[in-house]
């Protein structure tokens, strides 16, 4: 393709790149830039939850209230990422299978997590169930306890990470279009079956995709889980928060201990959604090709 | 199915679960996010206007609206000089561990903003590492405005890379070729050939990575120090008027910052809306 080359003091090289110079300083700014805003603080928190030693760390890590935190962390998740994905799929097939009116208004809705401070999406549950909120009296006159509690942390967990698998199955689904689906019916499939038999098969890489996303953030929210959550140990307190509240205890071993496994959940994510990515990335959307 | 104007509702389809899909789509985004942000507007006009404007327009609120709209502006910009490069880099160039780097570009996406809070205050505190080599320098990094924007910058990095990316990928060498046998210098074919074709993804990038940089709160409060009027960033004192008790001044400070979100998504969309139009692609 590009075999057209300017002869240049002699030397001949492609007229579409640069001098060999210039490629390499390009590639060492950008090698150096990544190193020092990515892999610095990613080292900082093996290095540190480590200072202690081995023994240290998994003291810190068995530590009652770290346990409780792991326990409510994996709850919060198992919950929110399966609600999500159900409606993930509902959204894709509404979206991508049928047009209708208002349909680029409900993407941008699904969208709209993204891009709010999760600290406003936990203030919403705030005023809506909280002591002050609107539903506030009511949930206190029948005893149903939501913000500073369990409930609110699920909802809020649920409102950030609503739009992953929406977001990955819709761009998808609209490119493979409806035709296997049409032909599956019209050899006398029932919708179900449809969906179960050849839409799900077709979408499921995508779907593991969305799910991991979704996983890492459900783990991993802080801003939104912080304003509903009230901070009760071992009762309310996720690990993003545990790793605060020992952090301002001057904890810093701990903190990191139990940063750590995050910042271990986040590399087994990097590396799932990469094998994904160069294995099935004809099977993702072209949105989730990167 | 048709509406009151005779216009379709929607076009007739022999697949099944339309009402089915659509309604608990509807349902579950109503429940969701759509009833509690009608919270926070009915919460808001509650207030009346004079009451909105005395707690929207309070100078700690404002200091705060500012610093963070000053830092994430200052973020966002980083990442659009270092976006365009990394961008630049790992499309063009093959280099050992290109792969690695191109995975790794993502982990501020996977990562937990509490976690990249406290690892970046601990590099960049007067006693860690590149804290103590700045203050050899003189610079206060943690605990300032310019710790805000170390940690803004970590959380918006894939933002420019991974808009501008696909674009790259996608400009055809011919073009390139042709400005060459046309008598353009490599210089001036990627400022007026390859440059213009990726304006319309760096606003894009340059936008989201400010969205997101705005409403940042996990990492930035550890490095930040949230000293008022100086490092205390509109997030945060959203967290501390509530802990305050002081619902109606997180409510306005909410709204503030709401609408400002609003104006960026819709930034967005016009621009690749104008982008699509004007090339094809977004």
């Amino acid at each position: 393709m590009s075999d057209v080359a300017l002869a240049a003091g002699g030397a001949v090289r492609p007229v579409t790149t640069e001098t060999r110079a210039v490629r390499r300083a390009l590639v060492a700014a950008a090698v150096v830039f990544l190193a020092l805003f990515l892999v610095l603080p990613l080292a900082a928190v093996f290095a540190e939850a480590f200072r202690a030693g081995l023994a240290g760390y998994l003291a810190a890590i068995r530590e009652p209230d770290a346990l409780a935190a792991i326990r409510l962390t994996l709850l919060v998740a198992a919950i929110a990422c399966p609600a999500n994905l159900v409606f993930g799929l509902a959204a894709a097939w509404a979206v991508a299978k049928f047009e209708f009116r208002g349909k680029s208004l409900l993407v941008t809705l699904i969208d709209l997590p993204f891009s709010i401070s999760p600290v406003i999406s936990g203030l919403v549950y705030v005023l809506l169930f909280g002591a002050q909120g609107l539903l506030g009296p009511w949930l206190k006159a029948h005893g149903i306890e939501i913000i500073f509690a369990v409930p609110g942390i699920v909802l809020a967990t649920i409102f950030v990470t609503l739009p992953f698998v929406a977001r990955e199955l819709i761009p998808l689904m609209q490119e493979q279009g409806s035709g296997d689906e049409e032909a599956a019916l019209s050899l006398g499939a029932g919708g179900w079956k449809v969906f179960f038999l050849v839409t799900l098969p077709n979408v499921k890489w995508a779907l593991l995709y969305g799910v991991l996303l979704c996983n890492a953030r459900a783990m991993g929210e802080f801003g939104a889980v912080s304003v509903v959550s009230g901070h009760i140990r071992s009762l309310t307190n996720t690990m993003p928060l545990q790793v605060e509240i020992l952090y301002n205890e001057y904890n810093f071993a701990a903190a990191f201990a139990v940063a750590s496994l995050l910042a271990g959940l986040a590399l087994v994510t990097l590396v799932l959604k990469s094998v994904l990515e160069w294995r099935y990335g004809h099977a993702l959307s072209a949105a989730g090709r990167h | 199915m048709t509406s009151a104007l005779g216009l379709p509702l929607r076009r007739p389809s022999v697949l099944p679960g339309f009402g089915l899909a659509l309604g608990f789509t509807l349902v579950y985004l109503g429940l969701v996010v759509l009833v509690p942000l009608a919270a926070l507007v009915l919460k808001t006009a509650g207030l009346g206007w004079a009451g909105f404007w005395a707690l929207a327009t309070d100078p700690r609120t404002l200091s705060a609206l500012r610093l963070s709209f000053g830092t994430a502006l200052a973020a966002a910009a980083i990442n659009l000089v270092f976006g365009l490069l990394v961008a630049w880099v790992l499309v063009r160039y093959d280099f050992p561990g290109r792969r690695l780097v191109d995975a790794m570009i993502d982990l501020p996406f996977a990562l937990p903003t509490a976690v990249a809070g406290i690892a970046l205050a601990s590099l960049y505190a007067p006693n860690g590492p590149i804290g103590a080599l700045a203050a050899m320098a003189g610079l206060r990094i943690a605990f300032t405005p310019l710790g805000i924007v170390v940690a803004l910058t970590f959380v918006s990095l894939p933002f420019v890379v991974r808009t501008i990316q696909p674009v790259l990928e996608e400009i055809d060498r011919e073009l390139e070729e042709a400005a060459a046998t046309l008598g353009a210098g490599r210089l001036a074919t990627l400022r007026r050939v390859i440059l213009p074709t990726l304006v319309p993804a760096m606003l894009t990038g340059f936008a989201l990575a400010l969205a997101r940089a705005v409403g940042e709160y996990g990492s930035v409060i550890f490095i930040a120090g949230n000293i008022p009027y100086v490092s205390e960033i509109a997030p945060l004192l959203i967290v501390i008027r509530l802990e305050e008790f002081h619902y109606q001044a997180a409510t306005a400070l909410a709204c503030d910052m709401l609408a400002v979100s609003f104006a960026l998504l819709l930034a967005i969309n016009l621009v690749q809306a104008w982008s699509r139009g004007r090339f094809g692609h977004v």
